[in-house]
């Protein structure tokens, strides 16, 4: 299988003022096409900054990095928007939606960058609403749904574009078990489809829906190995 | 993405946060209808000064007794005695003087004026007939005071529209009464058209009498409170002063004009005193609009950079999801746009309409200055678009993750 995402030693230093913060060191690894891949740690490892870096969201401070085989540093901020809107689903840890703005056009957003005819734009996310279980809450704002609720929101904002590449800050991180677990039957149906998913966890049990784990500690991969649960399955 | 799409979504936006929006068109609003409404409201007095300036007559010179002193102490305008119905007829039939139409000579004092009912505090000028040809007066009724009435003291007077009202009533027709001024009965001979003059010149607020009935009847004085002269057309009017200057000062045994016993006034010296003072009033406004511009300016850009915190995460978000820069930007262009638009729309329809129904109040011509709305406009629509547009271009440049974690 080729590699969709390729990462060779990327790092990032925080700077304010005088404090410096390395949040990620020298860290490479390859993922390939298809794969579902947890990525775990202690809080305050670089989980996040990876997942922001594998995102296109933020640039790393050396080190480079590839989609497709395509380097991600070299391309033009259009290009870069393109890439955020159409290849990648982002969820982010603090869900950040539109405050005053209904789910469903939360929900419609990414759709509205890549020119895709209203009808349309209302029809998906209201099918992928309805698929993270607010198909009665369309026309709630951000500010009037719960926690969870507004995870469910990203994560069908992420998932609306049909993106090749997952990324989940901590999908589950608050909502209830049997939600999460609805959560990741959806994520599983896209593994067996053929997305890439890449999600942070703190919970193992979760983590065990991935097939590849990595570990961060420090900014630094300590580990990297498949999931034994799934091997011996 | 289409244009109607950016349209409707700028829309959206400003909808969303109604108090940024209201508060920002607020701003644009205040600062561009106090503009409009001052400045408009300074023309118009400008104007309304100037015209009853003109509807004194044209080519206009009054001669008043004293002199025009340099130290300001020999006796005051107007207050002494030395122009006389004599000085009137000698320019009148002198040959030397060659530039001028007619000569008013007047005297002119405030009197109690009655009728059977009715009592009233009004301007009485003593005139003869030349006083109608100088001043541009016509009859709603009646005749004028003619030469005969003069000759003879007769007790006749012609009316100004405002004084027939108040003495007589609306619509009753005075042709033919008596009224009593300073208890000698008068017969009315005429009533003149409104002149619409108002505040410090009514003109309509008069009961015109023959010079010699004011003179030797009601106030018992043998002078005049000033002569007005008609020069034959506009080009004549420097001539006219230094002739009927040289002519006067001959006539009263003087040598050199600074020993003048009398000031001529032309209708350019009162325009010109009378602009500046309406000019240093229009400034006075304009200064006090540019203030009102200045603080509403400061409102619509604090209240677009309080919110930058805000629209730096949205910006921050709509870049994670998938917008181009120049999308983002153009998007807040568009916003700062309707708002500055719109906001300067209602402010045009608020000053205009202020300034309208002040002139209407206070019966002065309405005007709108245009010069006054563009530059209102200008400013307010710079200040509206460079504050939205600038922190916008800012946050775009910026990675989402930076510009969503901006405070
Ligand atoms: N914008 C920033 N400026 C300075 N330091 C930062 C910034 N963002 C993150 N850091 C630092 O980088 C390190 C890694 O942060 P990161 O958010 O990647 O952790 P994380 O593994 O996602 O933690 P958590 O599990 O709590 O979400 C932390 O020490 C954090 O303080
Ligand atoms: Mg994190």
């Amino acid at each position: 299988m080729t590699a969709i995402i390729e990462a060779s030693h990327l790092s990032k230093i925080y700077e304010s003022g005088a404090v410096k913060t390395q949040a990620l060191a020298d860290v490479s690894f390859s993922i390939k096409k298809g794969e579902f891949v947890a990525i775990m740690g202690p809080s305050g490892s670089g989980k996040s900054t990876l997942m922001h870096i594998i995102g296109a969201l933020d640039k790393p401070t050396s080190g480079s990095y590839s989609v497709d085989g395509v380097t991600v540093g070299h391309l033009s901020e259009d290009n870069l928007a393109q890439l955020r809107n159409k290849k990648i689903g982002f969820v982010f840890q603090a869900f950040n939606l539109l405050p005053r703005t209904s789910a469903l056009k939360n929900v419609m957003l990414p759709m509205t960058y890549a020119g895709i005819p209203k009808e349309e734009r209302v029809a998906r996310a209201t099918k992928f609403l309805q698929m993270v279980g607010l198909g009665d809450r369309l026309d709630h704002t951000a500010s009037q749904l719960s926690g969870g609720q507004m995870q469910r929101v990203a994560i069908a904002r992420a998932l609306v574009m049909d993106p090749a590449i997952i990324l989940a800050d901590e999908p589950t991180g608050n909502i209830s078990t049997v939600q999460a677990e609805e959560i990741m039957k959806i994520f599983e149906e896209l593994h067996k489809k053929g997305h890439t998913i890449i999600m942070i966890t703190h919970e193992p049990d979760i983590a065990a829906y991935a097939e590849r784990i990595i570990t961060l500690k420090d900014g630094r991969i300590i580990s990297d190995k498949p999931d034994g649960h799934k091997l011996w399955k | 993405m289409e244009i109607t799409e950016l349209l409707s979504s700028a829309v959206e936006a400003l909808s969303l946060n109604k108090m940024r929006t209201f508060l920002a068109a607020l701003g644009i609003v205040i600062g561009i209808g106090a503009v409009i409404a001052l400045i408009s409201l300074g023309e118009a007095s400008q104007l309304s000064v100037q015209s009853s300036i003109q509807a004194l007559g044209s080519n206009l010179l009054t001669i008043v007794p004293g002199s025009q002193s340099q130290n300001g102490v020999r006796g005051g305008l107007g207050s002494s005695t030395s122009l006389t119905y004599e000085d009137a007829k000698a320019i009148q039939a002198s040959p030397q003087i060659t530039t001028v139409a007619y000569v008013s000579p007047e005297f002119s004092r405030r009197a109690q004026v009655s009728t059977a009912g009715t009592n009233t505090n009004t301007q009485i000028i003593g005139v003869t007939p030349a006083y109608q040809d100088v001043h541009n007066v016509t009859l709603s009724s009646g005749r004028f005071i003619s030469a005969d009435d003069v000759n003879s003291i007769n007790k006749v007077a012609v009316i100004g529209p405002t004084a027939a009202a108040n003495l007589f009533g609306d619509g009753n027709d005075p042709i033919g009464q008596n009224v009593r001024i300073n208890k000698i009965a008068f017969r009315i001979i005429g009533v003149t058209v409104s002149k619409g003059g108002s505040g410090f010149n009514n003109q309509d607020d008069v009961v015109m009498v023959p010079l010699t009935s004011a003179q030797k009847l009601l106030f018992g004085v043998d002078y005049l409170s000033s002569i007005a002269l008609q020069a034959k057309n506009q080009n004549d009017m420097t001539a006219a002063e230094n002739e009927v200057g040289y002519f006067l000062l001959s006539r009263h045994h003087l040598t050199d004009p600074s020993q003048a016993d009398f000031t001529i006034i032309s209708q350019a010296d009162i325009l010109g005193a009378v602009s500046s003072v309406t000019g240093t009033f229009t400034a006075l406004l304009s200064g006090i609009a540019a203030i009102s511009l200045l603080v509403g300016g400061i409102g619509i850009m604090n209240i677009m950079l309080v919110t930058v915190i805000e629209r730096t995460r949205e910006i921050g978000l709509r870049k994670a999801l998938g917008a181009t820069n120049s999308l983002i930007i153009t998007q807040f262009l568009i916003e700062a746009i309707i708002l500055t638009f719109g906001g300067g729309a209602l402010g045009m329809i608020l000053g205009t309409s202020l300034s309208f129904a002040v002139t209407r109040i206070i019966n002065l011509p309405f005007t709108v200055s245009l010069s006054s709305i563009l530059i209102a406009f200008g400013v307010s629509a710079a200040i509206g678009i460079v504050f939205g547009w600038y922190p916008a271009r800012k946050a775009a440049q910026l990675s989402p993750i930076e510009a969503l974690r901006y405070e």
